[in-house]
């Protein structure tokens, strides 16, 4: 099948690519970037698993073609944390146990990253709401809620304490 | 170096601190390493071409123009396994399954034939271009419909067979009939019983559906004759075995490596087609093969849950005793009988029937029956057939209360083995280790105010205005978990032992390798605790490793709660053994008796003289340098444990619904779990695994369900359609605890992580009836979606 060269800004680096024009971004970003922290989890967008982040949106990755991602600027987990140091998502789902077999925790870390720039101060009827378009079989989602609460806490007061990457 | 002692207690991180995870800061970061981020230097693709149908003859499989297209390397069907005689494979229960479909199907999505091609792409494009030609089949689907004279013959390869792994068979879909308990005494207490019930319920086929689906890459190397292949198992070893007798190759150059597994929930304790014809491929093509299903391929075919019919019975006085118990259950195994079971125990541990009550007479039954469903009967979060087991007898103490007239609390109350009967045998035989119900009973009750919620449903009753129906769900359950002793429990003729080997460093840092693998429990932080309050090292600097065939001790695996109960016996054990060594160096350094020492936190002492220890610290770099003469250097044990009983949690759940009249739909108001899992050795990864459990008890009461139209078309085994519960429509959970240690565990623990699913799912049927039981209802069954419990109010005629 001929391929098009498709150009992006992922996680700050410039990549540019000739893909095939079927290839899903899950697939180009993890067998071609080798960037496997987004999951396959459904392949029909509900379980969220493949969750990154495209021009200030979350977009569920299986359902998104990586021709379609021409000039886009994607943020994925492994552009999380910076400067050695972790994001206060990241903090916040290690500190309050926000994840078990952590399949779900990359896609879940995006979703949240978005969701609190959209919404800063969320009740936790909003982080549930916000986060539902991602699953997770371990949690129960209670100890998830508390994560994001406390990265949006963490990034409204940033204290001086952080978490080495 | 003298420091408090509470400091350099809390400097360990031992048992009972809630330790943060060890895991976590590869998973937060993307870097966690499951089977689908396996790749390999000329890795190729497999797929699976599958049946559209659940029971027809194959006539003709054309590879042709598969074959012919760019990139695909091989198209296998079972002719092509039949000379490595691999096209049928054994099951865990005795049985045999196709590998690849062999002259006929037998269920919907069974595996037809494979492709090997350069990517996933070509590979699912090439499965598209196999044309497979079938003549249909009639199809049964009810496993009471298939035990009739005149049903198809689903198992053509048994002709003739009246024997099967379990005794008799009596009919052409017959597996087998398990029993046990004591029959005759059984009937006699309902003979002369003065109030008897009875009560038919289905639980429904279900999947654990964890997130990852499952998968494997396997790598032969020609040159070598070495398999290795990662794989999504809750049992690595066993898979190692498995697949050395299958293929011929010795054990000793097999290794199976569990990595990241992305949740197992008992879904990645089989050994499935998948895994072989990836295996196979890899020998055959001398290349590494990976194979990961999709969400559909995963809900289809590699394995579903429960499919029990049940029907109970109780025999009590007008006072509510309970005198007798009986139980037949049909129990529908789909096409092959793969499930997942002790090998002796076709049923599992379902004789755990009796519950946490006194119960003098009890028998049971379990006919397992073919049918035109996929394989599988697994132990969804529980430990084999527990699940089942309690939500009968929980549901049946629910129904005599009701028609007694008594509170069913205190019907439990009357009925609890008391504290003073530990150790008590039950009816079936199962020695419950210890127990405390009524304590745990009254914490709960007391917690949520349980006369006022009665009052207040009382008021709800009588207002006819009223919106919603009240009901409020109770459930006293005990688990039997951590299989278990090898002279009862064997996977394949391995006794289900557990091992852990721990080396201790020179410096004093250690690793411990063990026959278990984590799916999110948080091993890796919780068994290095044990090491550290047993050691006096901190757990900061124990690595701890599982999975990997070729370094870690032989393990049966990680399902059925048996981690903690098994293989943390197993470390506790194997670091006693370090632990006398060390003493032995302790002493020969401070040249005083071992009897003179005395172990404090992390240090031997010369009794009553603080001055004079020796660290484990210390010891260890002594253990490598100058050991006592006759001593051999070095600090490390290996401990197999084989447990001498199962351990017994249980817990004591509570829930109240708010049911919406006009629609049917159900407001989960609380939910109250109180456990009781022995000594607890990380309180925040407790607390985490009954969330989850809870959750998908949740899931599985109030909407799961894999279901088959008459031609055996799998309904809803999609995301879109199979209920996996969000954020959103999670209830909340309280959590609260007692202990009652194991007498017979090293630790005291006795395992949790189960508790929470097997207990919750009938405390949302118990609360569901509840709501309905003053209009007479006495059961409904599962999954109570809004739909389902409308027209149960519309038959009522609360509903329009």
């Amino acid at each position: 099948m001929s391929k098009k060269l498709v150009s992006m800004t992922i996680n700050g680096n410039k990549v540019e690519e000739a893909v095939e024009p079927r290839t899903l971004l899950i697939h180009f970003l993890r067998e071609k970037l080798n960037l496997t922290g987004a999951h396959i989890g459904c392949e029909t967008s509900h379980c969220g698993a493949c969750t990154v982040d495209i021009d200030g949106e979350s977009v569920k990755s299986c359902t998104c073609l990586a021709v379609q991602c021409e000039g886009a600027d994607i943020k994925t987990v492994e552009g999380l944390a910076s400067g050695g140091v972790l994001h206060a998502v990241q903090e916040g789902f290690y500190k309050e146990h926000g994840l078990q077999c952590g399949f779900c925790t990359p896609g879940m870390l995006m979703r949240a990253y978005r969701l609190l720039q959209e919404n800063p101060d969320p009740t936790e009827e909003e982080i549930r709401v916000g986060m539902s378009g991602n699953l997770c079989r371990c949690t129960g989602y209670q100890n998830i809620v508390k994560a994001v609460q406390y990265a949006s806490r963490k990034l409204r007061e940033p204290a001086t304490d952080t978490v080495a990457a | 170096m003298n420091a408090p002692l509470k400091e350099r207690e809390q400097a360990l991180m031992g048992i009972g601190e809630s330790r943060l995870r060890k895991e976590d800061a590869r998973f937060i970061q993307g870097k966690g390493n499951y089977v689908d981020d396996v790749k390999m230097p000329g890795m190729l693709h497999m797929d699976i071409v599958r049946s559209p149908l659940a029971h027809a003859r194959i006539k003709r499989i054309n590879k042709e123009a598969a074959l012919a297209m760019p990139g695909v390397h091989a198209v296998l069907t079972a002719d092509d396994l039949k000379p490595l005689k691999l096209h049928w494979m054994p099951t865990l229960a005795g049985d045999v399954q196709a590998v690849l479909a062999d002259e006929k199907v037998v269920f919907q999505m069974q595996e037809v034939a494979i492709v090997i091609a350069d990517d996933r792409y070509i590979a699912a494009d090439a499965v598209e271009a196999v044309e497979v030609e079938y003549e249909e089949l009639p199809v049964v689907i009810n496993p009471f419909d298939a035990l009739k004279p005149d049903a198809p013959v689903i198992r053509e390869d048994l002709a003739g067979k009246t024997e099967g792994a379990h005794g008799a068979r009596t009919h052409h879909n017959h597996i087998f009939t398990w029993e046990a308990g004591d029959k005759s005494s059984a009937d006699a207490a309902f003979a002369n019983a003065p109030v008897t019930v009875k009560q038919d319920m289905f639980y429904p086929r279900v999947h654990p559906c964890p997130l990852e689906t499952c998968g494997c890459v396997a790598s032969f190397d020609p040159v070598r004759g070495e398999l290795t292949t990662y794989i999504t198992s809750q049992a690595p070893h066993v898979v190692r075995t498995v697949v050395s007798m299958l293929s011929g190759i010795p054990e000793s150059k097999v290794r199976i490596i569990s990595p990241d597994i992305g949740g197992g929930f008992g879904n990645k304790v089989g050994v499935y087609p998948g895994y072989v014809c990836a295996i196979v491929a890899s020998i055959v093509l001398g290349r590494p093969v990976k194979w990961v299903e999709d969400r559909i391929e995963n809900l289809s075919s590699t394995a579903f849950a429960r499919d029990y019919h049940m029907s109970g019975e109780l025999a009590a006085t007008p006072d509510g005793k309970i005198t007798g118990l009986r139980v037949e259950v049909v129990a529908d195994h789909g096409a092959f009988d793969a499930c997942a079971d002790p090998t002796k125990f076709p049923a599992g541990m379902f004789h755990i029937v009796s519950g946490s009550y006194d119960i003098p007479a009890a028998h049971c039954s379990v006919k397992g029956v073919y049918t035109n469903k996929a394989p599988g009967g697994v132990a969804y979060r529980c430990s084999f057939r527990v699940t089942e087991a309690v939500y009968l007898i929980e549901r049946m103490v629910d129904v005599l209360a009701q028609k007694l007239g008594i509170d069913k609390a205190e019907i439990r109350a009357r009925n609890f083995i008391r504290k003073d009967q530990f150790p008590y045998t039950s009816a079936f035989g199962f020695e419950y280790d210890s127990g405390d119900y009524h304590t745990a009973l009254q914490k709960v009750l007391d917690a949520v105010d349980y006369k006022a919620l009665r009052a207040e449903q009382a008021a709800k009753r009588a207002d006819p205005n009223s919106p919603t129906l009240m009901g409020i769900g109770l459930v006293t359950f005990t688990e039997v978990v951590g299989a278990g002793p090898s002279k009862m429990c064997d996977i394949l003729g391995v006794g289900m032992f557990d091992s852990c080997e721990i080396r201790v460093h020179p410096t004093g840092s250690a690793i411990a390798r063990m026959g278990t693998i984590t799916q999110g429990q948080g091993h890796q932080t919780t068994y290095a605790q044990i090491i550290a309050t047993e050691l006096g090292i901190p757990s900061e600097v124990i690595q701890v490793e599982e999975g990997d065939t070729s370094t870690a001790p032989y393990g049966l695996g990680t399902y059925g709660s048996r981690s903690t109960p098994v293989a943390g016996a197993a470390i506790a054990l194997a670091a006693r053994k370090i632990h006398a060594k060390a003493r032995k160096i302790a002493a020969h350094l401070l040249e005083v008796a071992e009897g003179d020492l005395e172990w404090e936190v992390d240090r031997f002492k010369v009794r009553g003289d603080d001055s004079r220890f020796k660290t484990m610290k210390d010891i260890s770099w002594a253990a490598y340098n100058q050991p006592p003469e006759g001593l051999e250097p070095g600090l490390e044990a290996v401990h197999y444990y084989d447990p001498p009983n199962f351990t017994y949690p249980f817990g004591i759940y509570l829930c109240v619904v708010d049911i919406d009249k006009a629609t049917g739909e159900t407001k989960i108001r609380r939910f109250y779990a109180l456990d009781d899992c022995g000594t607890r050795i990380n309180p925040m990864i407790i607390d985490g695994q009954i969330h989850g459990g809870l959750t998908e008890g949740f899931a599985v009461a109030m909407g799961q369900l894999l279901s088959f139209d008459e031609q055996g078309n799998i309904q809803g085994n999609s995301l879109m359609d199979y209920f996996v519960p969000t954020a959103v429509e999670t209830p909340k959970w309280e959590t609260d605890y007692t202990v009652t240690p194991s007498p017979h565990h090293p630790l005291g623990a006795k395992g949790v992580a189960e508790s929470p699913h097997v207990g919750s799912i009938p405390t949302f049927t118990s609360a569901i009836v509840d709501a309905l039981s003053h209009l007479g209802v006495t059961h409904v069954d599962m999954p109570h979606t809004a739909y389902r419990t409308w027209k149960e109010l519309k038959r009522l005629g609360v509903a329009q």
